[in-house]
């Protein structure tokens, strides 16, 4: 199986003014064969140096308290997975980091900048470098498929409409969607609609993706290609990549770390090999899928016997 | 139990006041973006289209009727005076000054604002505002600062349409069918009907109501619960408010103008 990668260069044009965008798409084959692609690191990914440090954090919807002096750390150039059951704010950390909410307490630093102190225009450039993919690709449904990619180049660059359609369908080329360019979003299907969100999330060549649960309700296939492109696109773009999951199985397979969080904090962190041979009962739990353990099976309630109105002899009976 | 009474009572308060808050600072962000408008002249015209032309259909067929009515009705009042002739004046300021702007505005509402509120809402709930944050674009400058503008000009100009067809109605029934002479019809009404006093506080009125139901029906959109039946409530809410609050505005306005003379 292969899939077409785009390969970022430096490519002198001769359009919007001298110091244009460079871009050259590269079609390449990438071996990429359905088991785990861990293995796929080249050496330059391998420097661990972090991207995104996040110190003390908390944060509370109400009287809800999801994130609890929450500390840690995201690298450069590696797929890092964050990983917790439904409802531990997997989403709301992913929009802490974008700053599209802010933090109680603690700080968040790209590069060692702190998020949440930047100028709003500061800001934005940053999130220029970002690339986000949304649970439900948050495509804008009044524009097509080949409009929706375009759409950051139009607002951020000034480059004409041949660069334009040009970039846009080298990106839907990655992601195999050039065919459905003049599709509207309501005619995609759910993994196709996460593919266009995925290109147009690298449409400005970002230097981190952070994908939003990109598994979830989707059909095997779909999210085998997902879990090939994610890998793939880190590779070929040298991207960090940040992986909101609870698919354990998925997200190990591409995973270089897994952070995994509950009741606010970070309960272990490690590679996937790490995590698979770990004691704690929590990972145990999670990874395995068990029904029951740190995380009750029941809804905490008072006793079943007392509600019932019968002694506990009479209920097991 | 008074306590409690008294406790949600006050906790109610506060949620409203901070709401009202919210959706002042709200106006305030999107008139700071208006200016970057003329530069992109585009958003605004798409918008116009959107919530200015799709009502026009339903403003004129409104305005129609109410013109229709106010014909039969004011010939039948005016008639036991003798001052029948005078059904010119009567429909002329009628729709002017008041019901030109009132329906229009409660229409408009209805099907612009109710429209506004549902778009924006569904943008919300699937992630598309948050989706142009990430984007680097400031969605109030990008969605809601071109609609805000689109709303305000499109009202005045969907009243004066609203206005203009409502005469035309009146006449039909007044001049065609109850036989009031049409010289004096028209001389009236241009006689009597002035145009800095009546037209152009009807102008003034629509032109208050476009903003306050354009601004209502956004900013319910931006603080809907991001969920399909969070849109539901707040598109209902959007119609409510904004037909509520023009109805009060009509009579403070009125007053002031009606005081001012």
């Amino acid at each position: 199986m292969s899939v077409s990668v785009l390969i970022k260069a430096n490519w002198r044009c001769s359009c919007y003014s001298s110091t244009c965008h460079k871009y050259y798409a590269l079609s390449t084959q990438a071996g990429l064969d359905g088991h785990s692609y861990n293995s796929m690191s080249t050496d330059k990914h391998t420097t661990d140096t972090p991207l995104i440090e996040i110190q003390g954090l908390s944060f509370s919807r109400g009287s809800r308290k999801i994130f609890d002096a929450l500390d840690l750390t995201l690298m450069k150039g590696k797929v890092n997975a964050i990983m917790g059951p439904s409802g531990t704010g997997k989403t709301t950390l992913l929009k802490l980091i974008g700053a599209q909410l802010k933090p109680d307490d603690g700080r968040i630093l790209y590069e060692g900048q702190d998020v949440h102190q930047l100028s709003q225009s500061r800001l934005y450039n940053l999130r220029k470098r970002m690339g986000m993919l949304f649970q439900t690709g948050a495509l804008l449904t009044d524009l097509d498929v080949f409009n929706n990619v375009a759409y950051p180049l139009r607002e951020h660059t000034g480059l004409n409409e041949e660069m334009i359609r040009s970039l846009v369908l080298m990106k839907l080329n990655a992601v195999g969607l050039r065919g459905a360019a003049q599709l509207m979003p309501a005619e995609l299907s759910g993994g196709m609609a996460r593919r266009v969100a995925l290109a147009r999330a690298i449409i400005l060549d970002p230097e981190m993706i952070m994908y939003d649960e990109p598994f979830t309700g989707q059909d095997p296939i779909s999210m085998g290609i997902l879990v090939k492109l994610i890998r793939t696109m880190n590779e070929a773009m040298s991207l960090t990549s940040i992986v909101v999951s609870h698919d354990v199985r998925e997200t190990a397979s591409i995973a270089d770390h897994i952070h995994i969080i509950a009741n606010g904090k970070v309960i272990e962190s490690g590679t996937p090999d790490v995590l698979d041979h770990s004691d704690s009962a929590w990972v145990r739990q999670f990874m395995d899928a068990q029904a029951d353990g740190p995380v009750s099976f029941h809804y905490p309630a008072e006793s079943f016997a007392d509600e019932l109105q019968v002694t506990s002899t009479e209920l097991n009976a | 139990m008074i306590t409690r009474f008294f406790a949600k009572a006050g906790h109610d308060a506060l949620d409203k006041l901070d709401r009202i808050g919210r959706s002042a600072l709200f106006l305030l962000q999107i008139i700071r973006y208006l200016p970057g408008l003329i530069s992109r002249p585009m958003l605004t015209i798409t918008q116009l289209h959107s919530v200015g032309v799709r009502t026009v259909i339903i403003i004129m067929v409104s305005g129609l009727f109410v013109g229709l009515v106010l014909g039969l009705l004011g010939y039948n009042i005016l008639v036991r005076f003798g001052a029948e002739q005078s059904l010119g004046i009567l429909i002329g300021l009628a729709l002017v000054k008041e019901m030109g702007p009132v329906i229009t505005a409660l229409l408009f509402s209805g099907r612009a604002g109710s429209a506004l509120t549902a778009e924006i809402g569904l943008m919300k709930a699937t992630e598309q505002l948050s989706g142009l944050e990430m984007m680097a674009v400031n969605p109030i400058g990008r969605i809601f600062a071109p609609r805000f503008l689109a709303g305000v000009l499109a009202l005045p100009l969907l009243a004066a349409l609203f206005s203009g067809v409502g005469i035309a109605g009146g006449y039909f029934i007044g001049v065609g069918l109850l036989g009031v002479d049409v010289g004096s019809f028209w001389a009236q009404m241009q006689q009597q009907v002035d145009f800095r006093e009546d037209v152009m506080n009807g102008v003034i009125k629509s032109i208050v109501f476009g903003f306050v139901a354009t601004w209502i029906a956004l900013f319910e959109g931006y603080d809907s619960v991001p969920t399909a039946e969070g849109v539901g409530r707040a598109t209902t809410k959007s119609v409510v408010n904004a037909s509520l609050a023009v109805l009060g505005l009509n009579f403070i306005l009125t007053a002031l103008m009606l005081g001012g003379e």
